[in-house]
């Protein structure tokens, strides 16, 4: 029996109950990528052989009574900006096509430790810069709700391989939204954890002080019981945080929020707002009111100048660490004929290698950094990251977490905003104030908007290393949710045509 | 707001290590022009007194032990190589350069 629209947890019982095996479990999730990938377009890179042995390894392993974890035999989506030894990696870039990194990223090393099997590589912006997977290299991911929409960026393809069903588990990164946007609009979960709640050791580096992995999945507890699996220190990350992961997967059953303060950002819902997304929102918060919480308005004036900042810190910081791409060591290299010198051939392979998007920032990035525009571009950019703190802190004295419609419009349709890079940027207006302070942030699905029939995402933050905090509310809300609407938002979503 | 030139942008891409077609710089420069208007912006809250942060959390220099562990052999390292000679990277003439 197809196990394929069943949760991450209902397979782990169903393998714990041997009424499945790993390989069977994965052979059902690589049928189904082959039979709707062609449309869908989530993945970059079926890693077909690796999943069946990895799978096979599983089923001896349980054989043997050596379980490795609850996810034991579970297949994941990759986002294709994690190093996994051996398989390709490109970040949606041709600046690495062919590239096979010779080491695991430390979040692979713990997927691998926890028995996950690694089904692919997923689709995503170039070097994780968009919010529509338009950006990739090799071509856009379709919104498995409206094959003509966006899934989000830039980790589009993580989120449409849950919504489509080819795989229960997937892995994201957040700079400025990029895990949360792609979850609101595919009706998934997703959170950015704390910054330096997972390691980045092995995560191709976009905007160093931003960048967080983080998990992906249809449920709280899904996400949660990933979250537990790849999260905690490490060594090889200097900003890793060397304190214990909060319980995030007990936060995720407690289902319930009595006398829990929930702060509405005030800045987060007014124009510009889609009106089928803010009613969704306003149905969230009624639920979560029902459920015992006290709902209370928050101000955060200073988010009003989040996405300025954002695009002033993100691309000085990538600037720097694009700079690695020099076509010395590996990635592609053009225009080495013998009579070129080293740093014409790098000119020559950067201009090759590097879509519009990322030459835009990185060109942006260099501007802001330069002497003479440092202190008016980056210096002012870094006291509104201040500024975007301190709003926090305040909310926070008045919250325990703080929520927000995750973006302000449902998915809109590939090639709208392709040629206008003020419009695409305003997608992340909502998530990221959160990368800015370093704290926690989740979207869950909340509904579909009246006005269109797509999913639309509620955005719960929590304050640094209380990321349970979200997951509590999140479990709860999304219980409260199919009680009120029969069935999960993910289990609404229109058939796939099977090929 | 400064206007940013044509010329900057190709001084930029030059520092960027990017050859960029003349059409590309044409189109960025008016690009940059809007981005840096919109962007401008954090300019009016940045006062002086407000103290800049790199960084959400708190964060120390971290060291480690200096003591040997396992690490990539050189055949794993040259791997991903373009180019490579014996058991090092192989790469253009770096010193005659007009630069």
């Amino acid at each position: 029996m197809s196990m394929i629209h069943k949760t991450a947890t209902e397979m782990a019982q169903a393998l714990a109950d041997k009424s499945i095996t790993a390989v069977e479990l994965t052979k059902q999730h690589l049928d189904r990528i082959a039979a709707v990938d062609g449309d869908v377009h989530a993945f970059l890179h079926v890693d077909t052989e690796g999943a069946l042995a990895q799978a096979a390894e599983s089923d001896a392993k349980r054989a043997a009574g050596e379980t490795r974890s609850v996810l034991e035999g579970i297949p994941l989506a990759l986002k294709d900006v994690l190093t996994q030894k051996g398989v390709p990696t490109t970040c949606g870039s041709k600046m690495l096509e062919g590239w096979r990194p010779p080491y695991d990223s430390t979040v692979v090393s713990k997927l691998k430790n926890a028995g996950v099997v690694i089904l692919g590589k997923t689709n995503m912006d170039e070097f994780a810069m968009g919010s529509s997977t338009e950006n990739s290299a090799y071509g856009p991911t379709h919104n498995p709700w409206a094959l003509d929409r966006i899934p989000g960026g830039s980790g589009g393809g993580s989120a449409a391989a849950l919504a489509a069903f080819e795989a229960p588990l997937a892995i994201g990164t957040d700079t400025g939204g990029s895990i949360r946007q792609p979850a609101a609009v595919t009706g998934t979960v997703g959170v950015k954890p704390t910054y330096g709640g997972v390691s980045r050791f092995g995560l191709v580096a976009f905007s160093s002080s931003l960048d967080q992995a983080g998990p992906c999945a249809r449920t709280v507890l899904d996400t949660a019981l990933l979250h537990e699996a790849i999260a905690g220190y490490d060594e090889r990350d200097s900003t890793s945080i060397n304190a214990p992961v909060p319980n995030v997967v007990a936060a995720a059953k407690r289902q319930e929020v009595k006398g829990m303060k929930i702060g509405v950002i005030k800045e987060l819902m007014g124009d510009g707002f889609q009106k089928g997304v803010l009613d969704s929102f306003k149905q969230s918060l009624d639920l979560l009111q029902e459920q015992g919480a006290e709902i209370v308005e928050v101000s955060c004036p200073s988010f009003d100048y989040g996405i300025a900042a954002y695009y002033l810190i993100a691309p000085s910081e990538a600037s720097s660490n694009l700079a690695r791409f020099d076509s010395m060591r590996y990635g592609i290299r053009v225009g080495d004929d013998g009579q070129r010198g080293a740093e014409e051939v790098m000119s020559a392979t950067r201009e090759v290698g590097f879509g519009k998007e990322v030459k835009r920032r990185i060109i942006l990035g260099t501007y802001a950094l330069s002497s003479g525009y440092y202190d008016a571009y980056y210096g002012s950019a870094q006291k509104v990251r201040t500024l975007i703190k301190r709003d926090f802190e305040s909310a926070f004295n008045l919250a325990d977490v703080l929520v927000s419609p995750s973006t302000p419009t449902t998915a809109f349709k590939i090639g709208e905003r392709a040629n206008d890079p003020l419009a695409m940027y305003l997608a992340d207006i909502t998530t990221i104030p959160v990368n800015m302070a370093g704290i926690g942030g989740m979207s869950l699905p909340s509904g579909l908007s009246a006005d269109d029939g797509l999913p639309v995402g509620f955005q719960i933050m929590s304050p640094a290393m209380q990321d349970d905090r979200m997951y509590r509310v999140g479990g709860t809300l999304e219980a409260a949710l199919n009680d009120k609407l029969g069935k999960p938002v993910w289990a609404q979503a229109p058939e796939l045509v099977v090929k | 707001m400064a206007a940013i030139s044509r010329e900057e942008v190709a001084h930029l891409a030059r520092l960027s290590r990017i050859e960029m077609t003349p059409d590309e710089l044409d189109h960025l420069a008016s690009e940059m022009q809007l981005i840096l208007g919109a962007v401008a912006r954090v300019q009016e809250v940045a006062a002086a007194d407000i103290p800049p942060t790199s960084h959400a959390l708190p964060m120390t220099n971290v060291f480690r032990e200096d003591v040997t562990k396992p690490s990539l052999s050189p055949e794993d390292a040259l791997s991903g190589a373009p180019a490579r000679e014996e058991d090092r990277f192989k790469v253009p003439q770096i010193l005659g350069d007009a630069e």
